[in-house]
């Protein structure tokens, strides 16, 4: 005989998803590494974001980068700084999963890294909802885009620990209303860190590197004391 | 495309449920999804039927519960449609809002068939 019933789940879409992401998380943890999840359109600038930051951290900190895309392009350009760097092929999907970063770690030698960086598809939209374990989820938005993006977009704004607003030099010959973009952001998105930037002329900078040593830092004291609370045990 | 990537886990999640209750067979999904979380129905069940082709779940009908946007005005408390939010609340200008609906991205239950003895 046949019985028909109705099972509840009451589960979050994503719940399988968001459990691989913990367990990467639980990994870069235990190595000692602060990720980050960056994200932006195409052509907000991702790319040019981590060939900067590469250059200016590199003597400092210990970096690898993974980025999601279809073609090599942006992975050859950022592995002639001498980082290594993983592609995950996404064959065309619009953002990445935590499925995919798995095995793109596992080919890095997560001990002998401080930051990682980890360079999501270009896209306002679904890569908001993914989790993909990494520490912070970094969004870059520039002026050329428009100032009503956080309108369009509320999502992607506010799930984001970290706002660069990219292409700042494009102020002098765009309207760019900063006070109203803000206002977009903080509305739904209080406090967070912002900072405007120009990766062309390299302004605003040194703030950015600086918020990470700082990340880095407070990552590699976390580690050392979970280190010494095992072994102390 | 994004839908791609969650009708997969869907599919997933629902089969794992449907295992656990011995199903036979999955006749219907009822999912909740609030205005905030970006997708598109038809889209969902256009991969579903790719998808669950060969799956005690090819059959199912999805069902959207669709819960508008609602956000609500830290300095005054009044509430307004994610449509009328222009950056301040709509009723004092207050600069700081919450979302206080329509952020859902559930599947809440599914309908199932098995088969009992007599």
């Amino acid at each position: 005989m046949t019985e028909t019933k109705r099972v509840q789940v009451e589960e979050h879409i994503l719940s399988i998803n968001d459990e691989l992401a913990a367990g990467l998380r639980s990994r870069l943890d235990a190595a000692g590494v602060f990720a980050i999840n960056l994200m932006a359109s195409p052509g907000g600038g991702k790319t040019s974001l981590i060939l900067r930051t590469v250059e200016a951290l590199k003597d400092d900190l210990r970096l690898a980068a993974v980025d999601g895309d279809v073609v090599p392009v942006d992975v050859e350009k950022i592995a002639t700084q001498g980082i290594q760097v993983e592609l995950i092929n996404t064959g065309g999907s619009c953002h990445l999963e935590a499925h995919m970063l798995s095995p793109a770690l596992d080919r890095i030698d997560l001990d002998a890294v401080d930051l990682l960086i980890v360079e999501n598809v270009g896209n306002l939209i679904c890569p908001a909802s993914f989790q993909l374990g990494t520490h912070a989820n970094v969004v870059i938005a520039s002026i050329p885009e428009g100032d009503d993006k956080p309108y369009k977009y509320p999502t992607m704004f506010r799930g984001a620990d970290v706002l660069l607003l990219n292409k700042i030099d494009y102020l002098a010959v765009q309207e760019f209303d900063i006070d109203y973009f803000r206002r977009g952001v903080e509305a739904l998105n209080e406090g967070l860190t912002f900072f405007p930037v120009s990766c062309r002329t390299g302004e605003g900078l040194e703030a950015w590197y600086d918020w990470l040593r700082e990340q880095v830092r407070k990552t590699t004291a976390g580690s050392a004391e979970a280190r010494e609370l095992v072994q102390g045990s | 495309m994004h839908e791609l990537g969650i009708t997969e886990q869907l599919l997933d999640l629902t089969l794992e449920h449907a295992a656990r209750a011995q199903a036979t067979r999955v006749t219907r999904l009822n999912l909740v999804i609030g205005e905030l979380s970006s997708v598109v129905d038809e889209s969902i069940q256009f991969y579903w039927e790719i998808m669950a082709k060969d799956s005690i779940a090819a059959q199912a009908e999805l069902h959207f519960e669709r819960v508008p946007g609602r956000l609500c005005c830290l300095a005054c408390q009044a509430e307004f449609g994610f449509s009328a939010f222009e950056g301040q609340c709509p009723q004092c200008g207050g600069a700081q809002v919450k979302v206080v609906d329509g952020d859902q991205f559930r599947l809440d239950s599914i309908e199932i068939e098995n088969e009992v003895d007599q």
